[in-house]
């Protein structure tokens, strides 16, 4: 990972926003807060056309598809100086997985090796690469939680909680076993509903416990499924994308609530 | 004759599981405590890590050259005085011993604890003979009252509370008095105890596992915490180690390797209570020890890994971190995997040795957290090789058609932006309509997911739509 700041002075970063799918179909304003982010530091976002990094096919033995939509990402996103994305677990598949996808294809190692390189996640992009500190109000007490792949694939566990402690008004609350699996895992909650369930509802009893107001994480896939128990258990805790916060935007409506 | 496999309705498992009040209640009380010893135990070893390196370094050496140490420790083990048997399946290894107790006329064996014999279901198959078998782990002791299996690597009775052990031990010890005190897990262990010793004096073979087998000398290794393993071998006329194929290592410092990470892995102790290490026969001399000694090494389709996309799994030393910080292991026990070997390893292990046809539920069943991974030992890359078996699934059509179906639907317009981006914006306006309220309490189509949940309705338009009204606005 580099270490020092890019001169974004004399030339502005590139940067393509890869959004992800969930954040592209359920929730914009993750990927809009995410280029308020970049682009308060100087960065130049881009959008191109994009789908699927193919995690899903990948996780479901799919390794053609996934080839297939990788190298569908890999094309849109070469030209750019960096990528980010604000999903450890698509970054994770991006970074860990593509090359491993290419293992022995002269071809597209390289590119998929190339983009890995330059591929982020958007905490440790802003924390590691930017060294930025995003400056935003948000009044209330939050608690997080460490999203699996981003936590063990990536190592993204300090970079959140750095940037978060910038937020005026703002009191991280730390629940029982932060670093635990909420039960999602993709596709795993819909083929194994009740274990899933067991899973997140202790999940929820954590989050509930800590007496935090807010429950902020990296993967909007482990907040859709914590904010749906959440409010399923009729318990009143809002949820968010963690750039949400840091972009300002914590005033607009959580997940799981009517747009105004 | 091999443990039934039940394996392939993990789900039906998974429920019955979920709905076992005293399952959950014993499920409840372990989680923490394994989670927090190995931390304990890890933390106080700068060294730790590095030991970790040594030890995947040196099982893919071993694993690289099985077939040379096997041969040295078999020629070790017959120089000693001891005696080894090939077995290439379950049946064999069954009859081998079977054949051993008969020659002896035992009518009774002491086992002590070995995940092997339950893969050979060997109690079932020694019973069916005539010859008992009895276990002496106290862990063992209580399943076997219990007519059931192990759920768990090192703790058999993980999914037993202590109220239902009273009960257990109420119910067979009927020759003790019906008013004694049994309140205290001390007074179960001590009851217990006193059971045992009896039974290790009349056995007429001891059978234990192995935790490492040493080509050097010839020696086969077992830890315990309760010195069941000890009695169960110098108190019989013969002991029979059985033991899988890949449980050898070169060297007694090569075995203190293993040793170091094992106990600490598993249950927080720097070393098991006992180490034992046996070598041979009772020789000349000595005060006691079996007659005969004999190893029955077992492969059970063990050799077939080797060389292929799943031998690092051979690298497991059986230390149960894997489980003991799994989500989906606290969430449902041993039992629903369906088979000897449960949590993460097992989810590789049995489609490995049954058959992915009957396996293939169990690398299935798990979110992909990667914590097995991230306190493993031996560092075994086990999300890699769940991930591994369902590509063999997807590859041979073995995945259930709607999971397949959906997946192509979905992978269809994934691999067209356009038609992607035009039908996802109209169907997230659609799913806005539904949700207007934010949240969507049933959707057909996704009732795994409503089922417990609400389904946080969308935005309404695409991410990529609005960027570009944005982009045209400027």
């Amino acid at each position: 990972m580099p270490d020092q700041v890019p001169a974004v002075a004399t030339k502005p970063l590139r940067v393509g926003l890869f959004a992800t799918c969930l954040v592209d179909l359920m929730r914009p304003r993750v990927g809009f807060a995410a280029a308020k982010l970049l682009e308060d530091v100087g960065c130049v976002v881009e959008v191109p056309a994009q789908t699927c990094c193919g995690q899903p096919a990948f996780n479901s033995g799919d390794r053609s598809t996934a080839r297939e939509l990788a190298m569908q990402a890999i094309k849109a996103f070469e030209p750019y100086d960096y990528v980010v994305m604000p999903s450890g677990s698509c970054a994770g598949q991006v970074i860990v997985h593509y090359p491993e996808l290419f293992e022995g294809d002269a071809a597209w190692l390289p590119r998929a090796r190339a983009l890995a390189a330059k591929t982020f996640e958007l905490t440790v992009f802003l924390s590691d690469v930017l060294k930025a500190a995003p400056r935003a109000r948000f009044e209330g007490s939050i608690t997080y939680h460490d999203s699996c792949s981003g936590l063990r694939e990536l190592g993204i566990k300090a970079q959140p909680r750095k940037l978060l402690a910038g937020v005026e008004g703002l009191s991280v609350v730390e629940m029982k076993d932060p670093d635990v699996c909420c039960g999602f895992g993709g596709t795993f909650c819909v083929k194994y509903p009740d274990v899933s369930n067991k899973i997140v509802g202790k999940k929820t009893g954590n989050i509930a416990a800590s007496g935090a107001s807010t429950l902020l994480a990296g993967d909007l896939g482990c907040l859709m499924n914590m904010a749906g128990k959440l409010s399923r258990e009729g318990k009143e805790i809002r949820v968010r994308h963690i750039a949400e916060v840091l972009a300002g935007m914590g005033d607009e409506p959580a997940i799981g609530e009517p747009e105004r | 004759m091999s443990q039934a496999v039940n394996s392939p309705h993990f789900n039906a498992n998974a429920r019955k599981a979920l709905d076992d009040a005293f399952l959950q209640k014993a499920l409840a009380r372990s989680e923490k405590g394994f989670i927090e010893r190995r931390k304990a135990a890890v933390e106080k070893l700068p060294e730790y890590d590095a030991i970790r390196d040594s030890a995947r370094d040196l099982k893919d050496h071993i694993l690289a050259h099985l077939d040379l140490y096997l041969e040295a420790y078999e020629k070790n083990v017959i120089a000693a005085g001891g005696h080894v048997h090939w077995a290439a399946d379950a049946e064999e290894a069954n009859e081998i011993i079977h054949g051993i107790c008969k020659r002896l006329d035992a009518k009774t064996v002491a086992k002590g604890k070995s995940m092997i014999s339950e893969e050979t279901g060997l109690n079932a198959y020694l019973e069916e003979r005539g010859i008992r078998p009895i276990e002496t782990d106290l862990g063992e002791y209580i399943i076997q009252l219990r007519g059931e299996t192990p759920s768990h690597l090192i703790a058999p009775a993980l999914h037993v509370t202590k109220e239902q052990i009273e009960a257990d031990f109420r119910r067979a010890h009927t020759d003790l008095p019906p008013e004694r005190n049994l309140d205290e897990p001390t007074s179960l262990l001590a009851e217990a105890r006193a059971m045992l010793r009896e039974k290790f004096l009349a056995a007429d073979v001891g059978i234990t596992g192995a935790n490492f087998l040493i080509a050097e000398t010839g020696s086969s290794v077992i830890v315990t915490n309760e010195g069941n393993g000890d009695l169960t071998q110098t108190l019989a006329k013969a002991h029979i180690v059985i033991s899988s194929i890949e449980k050898v290592v070169p060297t007694r410092e090569d075995a203190a390797t293993f040793l170091r990470l094992l106990a600490r892995t598993a249950s927080g102790l720097d070393l098991s209570v006992y180490t034992t290490f046996s070598t041979g026969a009772r020789r000349e001399g000595d005060p006691d020890g079996p007659l005969e000694y004999h190893v029955v090494l077992l492969d059970n389709g063990r050799s077939n890994m080797l060389g292929g996309k799943f031998q690092e799994m051979l690298r497991c030393i059986r230390c149960g971190a894997c489980m003991n910080h799994c989500p989906v292991f606290h969430a449902v026990g041993g039992h629903a995997y369906g088979w000897v070997y449960p949590g993460p390893m097992g989810a590789v292990l049995t489609p490995s040795l049954v058959g992915v046809e009957k396996g293939g539920q169990l690398p299935n069943a798990s979110t992909f957290c990667g914590r097995c991974e991230e306190v493993c030992p031996v560092r075994i890359p086990l999300p890699k090789l769940m991930r591994n078996w369902r590509e063999r699934e997807f590859e041979r059509h073995l995945q259930p058609a709607a999971a397949r179906y959906g997946l192509d639907f979905w992978a269809a317009f994934a691999k067209r932006p356009a038609l992607y981006r035009a039908a996802t914006s109209v169907a997230m306006k659609v799913l806005r309509l539904i949700g207007g309220k934010g949240r969507i309490r049933s959707l057909p189509l996704a009732s795994g997911w409503t089922k417990h949940r609400d389904f946080p309705a969308p935005q309404g338009e695409t991410f990529q739509a609005l960027w570009k009204k944005r982009r045209v606005a400027r």
